[in-house]
């Protein structure tokens, strides 16, 4: 298997032209005995002949790899459920309409998405699934998980969701109604888990580190606190 | 069969693409919807007709084989679209892989500058 180190050589911002070595650990003086997958090539050569044509720009795509890398991932999301934990007033308008609320905070959909926050309470546990592909809010949660763009979860988790539920080790009160929203292109969600118990006057940053990314698709539980004392604000 | 890894904000991530080639495609494909090629809704709804038909043969389990499924409708796409016909990918994918495989190990793939040289390597 070749294993290739990211920021190698599909990363780099002339690599329509130029690539540096998938195996560079070595200098022998031979030419390369492995090519890069099939796959990679073929990704290679679109790229090659659209910024030949200009219609990419090489740098462009490494600002996007490196958006989101690095930059675009569940803390995002986690920020947004705790202060809607935190903050009443920021809760009524990100369950209201959560596009603009979370846009102000620098999260907003660069494919044009609404965002919609659902939120989980004692009767109502939600989660969320694409069953035609894999729609995702991106901005809060990044790209997502292996999981989520699976035939199983996308297959299942409209027909027996808790049976998925159960899968993720989560396991609700029969009283509690399961609600599963279908992404789409246009329509993205974000599930506000239940704020756990003993966490009163909690900061942000602290309640931010109690919500998993598992928790904002609904097939987790926010974390509870380690501690039977709350940090200090 | 579904992994039940609990996966936070504060615990170890996995990483976002499991192959540099998956991050490619993900980002020529988002490029292109940036600058105006095309719509979000154009593209998930060719990328959910591949899913659908490469998951009548094989259960997919969203990692290489999805990224396979998107590489292939975009591929397609542009071909569609005459941005990029298929005998050009095959040119271009040829004189790369020629590249790889004269190109002395530790010193960086050059594809040739020319493009008539790229249809002879090809040819």
């Amino acid at each position: 298997m070749v294993v290739f180190g990211i920021g190698g050589w599909t990363g780099r911002a002339a690599a329509s032209q130029t690539a540096d070595m998938p195996h560079d650990h070595h200098d022998h003086d031979h030419a390369h005995a492995l090519l890069p997958p099939d796959p990679a090539l073929r990704v290679k050569a679109l790229e090659t002949v659209l910024t030949r044509k200009g219609l990419i720009d090489p740098a462009a795509l490494e600002e996007i790899i490196d958006t989101y890398q690095n930059r675009i991932g569940p803390r995002n999301g986690a920020r947004v459920v705790a202060m809607a934990w935190a903050d009443p007033e920021f809760h009524r308008q990100l369950l209201e309409d959560a596009t603009p609320v979370v846009a102000d905070l620098g999260f907003f959909g660069r494919q044009g998405e609404h965002i919609v926050a659902v939120e989980n309470t004692e009767d109502v546990h939600n989660m969320v699934v694409c069953t035609l592909c894999s729609c995702y809010p991106w901005p809060l949660l990044g790209i997502p998980p292996g999981w989520y763009k699976s035939d199983a979860y996308r297959a299942r988790a409209v027909r027996e969701p808790r049976k998925v539920l159960a899968d993720f080790g989560v396991t609700l009160p029969k009283e509690t109604s399961v609600r599963v929203w279908d992404s789409t292109a246009e329509m993205r969600y974000l599930v506000i888990p239940r704020r756990p118990e003993g966490t009163d006057g909690w900061s942000v940053d602290d309640l931010a580190a109690l919500v998993t990314r598992d928790s904002m698709i609904g097939t987790g539980l926010a974390k509870l606190p380690t501690t039977p004392e709350a940090p200090a604000a | 069969m579904m992994t039940t890894t609990e996966s936070g904000p504060a615990s170890a991530p996995e990483p976002v693409f499991s192959e540099p080639w998956h991050a490619q495609v993900f980002a020529v494909t988002v490029h292109l919807n940036e600058t105006g090629c095309f719509d979000w809704p154009e593209w998930a709804a060719r990328f959910s007709k591949t899913l659908a038909r490469n998951g009548l043969n094989k259960e997919l389990d969203g990692g290489d084989d999805y990224f396979l499924a998107w590489l292939e409708t975009l591929e397609k796409f542009m071909a569609e679209t005459g941005r990029v016909p298929p005998d050009q990918a095959h040119a271009v994918k040829a004189a790369w892989e020629q590249a790889y495989l004269t190109t002395p190990h530790g010193a960086p793939v050059h594809l040739p500058a020319d493009q008539s040289s790229i249809s002879s390597t090809s040819a």
